[in-house]
């Protein structure tokens, strides 16, 4: 597939969901809601899980089903109160020093007069803040659409993966073409400009690494994962507070491309 | 207002002292009168014909802040790379450097305000929109870094289009980035000052921006997450004339204060002394 299939392929209606990976990696599981500032956002689903063995906190993107769902969650656009849902639930996590597991699957945070209002980008600012200093060990997924600001905002973590059709990108390719060519039918060139594949995060060292995609055999597939994220988790739970910390500083640190003194960097 | 300014008369209007490149003309954005830049820095590049705010280059932002001759540059070399061949990518980063000639979209240093020293960064919306690739990136981290090691302020002044798309997915992460070096500079019990100005939008708001422990914001300003075109497209609200201004902002509690300019050498001096550490009995 091209870039531009893919990003296709993952807004198709009958991908799975957040749900349906909430539902097939963690067990045992109680839905929190609500930011205690505004409102619940439904676009977030977040509670307390297992994973295997492992109390963790779960927090996913979820697009919905059917229209009337999506339309109740902004077609998984979080608002606000979403993000402060997602900061609440992982700060009470590093209270009960219980890793974060956040499935990652947004066009981008809701564009709303609304969310505006309540401070859109304060939030993501706050989440983006806060996660780097978030004292339990934070693993994301992206599993579909790792749309821009939105989606870091669920990202910010010590180890990143994605599903092997899954995107990641600073703008949707249609916002891109729109602006470079001023012609937002010109969305797969600029999908290719943009390096959005799996495999481009994996050599910018946005994604530690690529799950394979095999939705007829869905529960297998999501027990894999599971077994892999159990072993990132075992790994980090070797490391202190501040290495933990240290590494996912540096994790971020080292990403950028530039040049100083006529030599490139990075 | 005079007094705020008068520092700055000794230095000539360009060249050596630092001023910043580019057209030696201005068009006030308001009023479209033309103004020469020099003179223009005599009124804090405020239009004298209609009082409206013109955009400030981002070296002649710190002048305006710094006391005369305490300005330091630090990383003036770094500057951008076009690593993902995009379209027209290598066009924009020469014209810019060309036209502002500055190197990179960010200045930094640190400098000292009514003699309390500081760490300052200002972008420039001449510079590829003030967008945030990795050189801005790398820049604002280092500047946090290196203000956290000599235990100094951060003064931030913010204007930007958002992550810069032509870098891909790497500038999305410079948000992550910045905002560790940031969470770092805090954790040391250290002062973050940013102040907005137009325009402040996209990856900069949902990230640095609203990460300072005071933020600032000059009148008129647009600040805001995504932008009104889109806004109104997907949810197809009409919006009201003020919407994403810094008085919206303000009112909507997502500022702290709304400072004119003639204000801000002042007050940003007032906030540092503020924050200053006191010595200890035995120094």
């Amino acid at each position: 597939m091209t870039a531009y299939e893919k990003m296709k392929a993952v807004r198709a209606s009958d991908r799975p969901k957040g749900r349906d990976f909430v539902e097939a990696l963690f067990t045992q599981r109680v839905e929190l809601c609500g930011d205690r500032r505004y409102a619940e956002d439904p676009a977030i689903l977040a509670g307390i899980g297992y994973l295997g063995d492992v109390p963790v906190t779960y927090i996913a993107m979820d697009k919905g089903k059917d229209l009337a769902e999506r339309m109740k969650k902004h077609f998984g656009c979080p608002m606000p109160e979403g993000y402060r849902k997602a900061l609440r639930l992982m700060k009470q996590a590093e209270k009960f020093r219980r890793p974060v597991v956040c499935i990652v699957d947004t066009l981008g945070a809701h564009p709303g007069a609304d969310a505006e209002e309540r401070g859109q980008g304060q939030a993501i600012a706050e989440n983006l803040f806060e996660m780097m200093g978030l004292q339990t060990p934070i693993l994301s997924v992206v599993v579909g659409e790792g749309g821009s600001g939105g989606a870091l905002a669920l990202a910010v973590a010590d180890r990143v993966y994605m599903l092997e059709n899954a995107v990641y990108s600073v703008i949707t390719p249609d916002g891109c073409a729109s602006i470079l060519w001023k012609d937002a039918s010109r969305a797969q060139d600029a999908a290719d400009c943009l390096h959005i594949t799996a495999e481009d995060m994996v050599s910018f060292g946005v994604a530690e690494g690529i799950v394979r995609e095999d939705f007829a055999h869905f529960d297998q597939m999501c027990g894999e994962l599971k077994e892999l994220l159990l072993g990132e988790l075992n790994a980090l739970r070797g490391l202190s507070d501040e290495q933990l910390l240290e590494e996912r500083y540096q994790r971020f640190r080292r990403i950028g491309v530039y040049q100083e003194d006529g030599s490139v960097n990075g | 207002m005079l007094h705020l300014f008068s520092h700055l008369r000794m230095e000539k209007p360009d060249g050596a002292s630092g001023a910043s490149g580019g057209d030696p003309e201005v068009r006030c954005p308001a009023c479209k009168a033309s103004h020469r830049r020099d003179l223009l820095m005599n009124s804090l590049y405020v239009c004298p014909a209609c009082g409206g705010y013109v955009r400030i280059p981002a070296r002649d932002r710190i002048r305006l802040l710094a006391d005369e001759g305490s300005f330091a540059e630090l990383d003036e070399t770094l500057t951008s790379v076009d690593f993902l061949s995009f379209p027209e990518y290598q066009n924009k980063l020469d014209k810019a450097k060309q036209s502002t000639g500055e190197k990179c979209a960010v200045v930094s240093g640190v400098m000292q305000v009514q003699g309390i020293p500081c760490a300052v960064f200002a972008m420039d919306s001449r510079f590829v929109m003030a967008s945030m690739g990795s050189a801005v990136g790398e820049k604002i981290t280092r500047l946090f870094e290196y203000a956290t090691e000599n235990g100094l302020p951060v003064l931030g002044v913010l204007c930007s289009g958002g992550a810069r798309m032509q870098e891909g997915i790497v500038s999305l992460m410079q948000m992550a980035k910045c905002s560790g070096a940031v969470r770092k500079h805090s954790d040391a019990g250290l002062l973050y000052l940013s102040l907005l100005t137009d325009p402040t939008t996209g990856g900069m708001t949902a990230s640095i921006a609203m990460e300072g422990d005071v933020t600032l914001a000059e009148p008129k300003t647009l600040i805001g997450f995504a932008g009104r075109r889109v806004i109104e497209q997907t949810t197809g609200a009409e919006l009201p004339k003020d919407f994403q201004t810094s008085e919206f902002l303000l009112e909507h509690g997502f500022v702290d204060k709304i400072l004119p300019r003639e204000e801000q050498r002042e007050t940003i001096a007032l906030l540092l002394r503020q924050h200053q550490k006191e010595l200890t009995p035995d120094g």
